[in-house]
């Protein structure tokens, strides 16, 4: 074969490969979202228990994504379970808002969802958020009924 | 009885040798590699048997790969209602496992074995002593290039694989299922983590890139020169190629196995 059609040949080869690269880096991962979280600031929350809460699931408020779990680690002196929330710089929250566990679906992932409180200040970086409520843990839920459906009786 | 227990010894001591022979070839390939920016034509021309004539097998296999994923897919995820992360089974699949694996056992079955039976061949003809003979030296001028388009193609054929594959699942989720779009790339972009699914898979694609053009340029220049020994080192090629690649995946998934 000629020189040039093989150098044409591999260079379309190199570019197609090229060309898959992007679409799956840009279009098929979470790459693009990597960039955009420029201006954020961190929070902090106690919870008594977290259920199946991860790094990265996602931090909304009204439903609308504000920003995502950065850290969860166990606090010794409180015994509870320490969650670092990122927000993004663009969402404000006032002072006394509350953050709870919710589940998307019954038996969907799990997320953070914040309901802004009324308080003037907003929160900053390095706040706490005083108001939380756990992750509803089934078990737990089914636990409770049965020992009420007892005592009833 | 002793000869026998002979044979078992002859067995064992011709493989360690064989590995030991392997790894020195390896060296020396290696060595011989710092020769082809000097001549990169020879670079190019393997880049094409073996990279650009293995495209169409991973095009095609890629796309059916990718849609009956998605089939599957469904049937068990319509039984707990989530069928729209069809999407996230089928790219986490392809990214993670399925695109490193299956391309990396299409090359050795297509351009591994090739490149076998050309080298094999050439040893067979004495065309690799003729060119001792002339003070050419057949590491640098047949065996680094073709080591090296192997070592470039199976990285670049995976990331084909992968794009198709997925494409293959969208065409399918969406046309056959009536999925709707939006909700196939959002639930893939939300969960599909760049750096834990695609680079790993990525990193995958090269090792056994390497081990399977390893595994068969060796076997070519290894081989016994008669047509049978040409024979048997193109079905050696392909055999350990397809089960080192499988083992090596396991130890890869392991390492970087996190929750």
């Amino acid at each position: 074969m000629k020189t040039r059609n093989l150098e044409i040949l591999v260079g379309a080869f190199v570019v197609l490969a090229i060309l898959a690269m992007v679409l799956l880096s840009l279009k098929m991962s979470n790459l693009a979202s990597y960039g955009d979280e420029g201006d954020v600031y961190e929070v902090t929350a106690q919870f008594e228990n977290i259920g199946g809460l991860k790094v990265r699931s996602p931090v909304s408020a009204g439903g609308v994504r504000v920003g995502k779990v950065a850290n969860i680690s166990y606090n010794n002196q409180a015994f509870t379970a320490q969650v670092t929330l990122q927000l993004e710089d663009k969402y404000q929250f006032p002072l006394d808002t509350s953050a709870s566990i919710l589940t998307a679906g019954l038996l969907g992932e799990q997320y953070v969802g914040l309901v802004p409180g009324a308080d003037e200040e907003n929160l900053q970086q390095g706040d706490e958020i005083e108001l939380t409520q756990s992750a509803l843990v089934l078990e737990q839920v089914i636990g409770q009924f049965l020992y009420s459906k007892a005592q009833e009786e | 009885m002793l000869d026998w227990l002979q044979g078992i010894g002859h067995r064992v001591f011709s493989s360690i040798s064989r590995m030991g022979r392997a790894t020195l070839f390896l060296w020396q390939c290696l060595l011989a590699l710092t020769y082809i920016p000097q001549k990169p034509m020879l670079l190019v021309r393997q880049l094409y048997s073996v990279g650009v004539q293995t495209l169409l097998i991973i095009l095609v296999a890629g796309t059916f790969v990718g849609m009956v994923l998605a089939l599957q897919a469904y049937i068990v995820l319509v039984d707990f209602g989530a069928e729209e992360s069809i999407s996230l089974m089928v790219s986490l699949s392809i990214l993670r496992e399925l695109g490193p694996v299956f391309t990396g056992l299409l090359f050795a079955g297509r351009a591994g074995s090739a490149l076998t039976a050309e080298i094999g061949l050439m040893k067979s003809t004495e065309q690799l002593s003729g060119m001792e003979m002339m003070a050419v030296n057949p590491m640098k001028y047949v065996i680094a290039p073709r080591f090296l388009a192997g070592l470039i193609s199976v990285p670049l054929l995976t990331a084909i694989f992968m794009a198709i594959a997925i494409l293959g699942g969208f065409f399918v989720a969406t046309e056959m299922l009536g999925q709707y779009e939006g909700v196939f790339w959002s639930q893939m972009q939300a969960k599909v983590d760049f750096y834990d699914d695609l680079i790993n898979g990525m990193i995958k694609s090269l090792v056994f890139g390497f081990v399977v053009v390893w595994i068969a340029v060796f076997e070519g220049y290894d081989c016994v020169p008669t047509s049978e020994g040409l024979g048997q080192a193109t079905t050696r090629t392909v055999v350990h190629g397809s089960l080192a690649v499988l083992g090596l995946d396991f130890i890869l998934t392991a390492l970087m196995f996190n929750v």
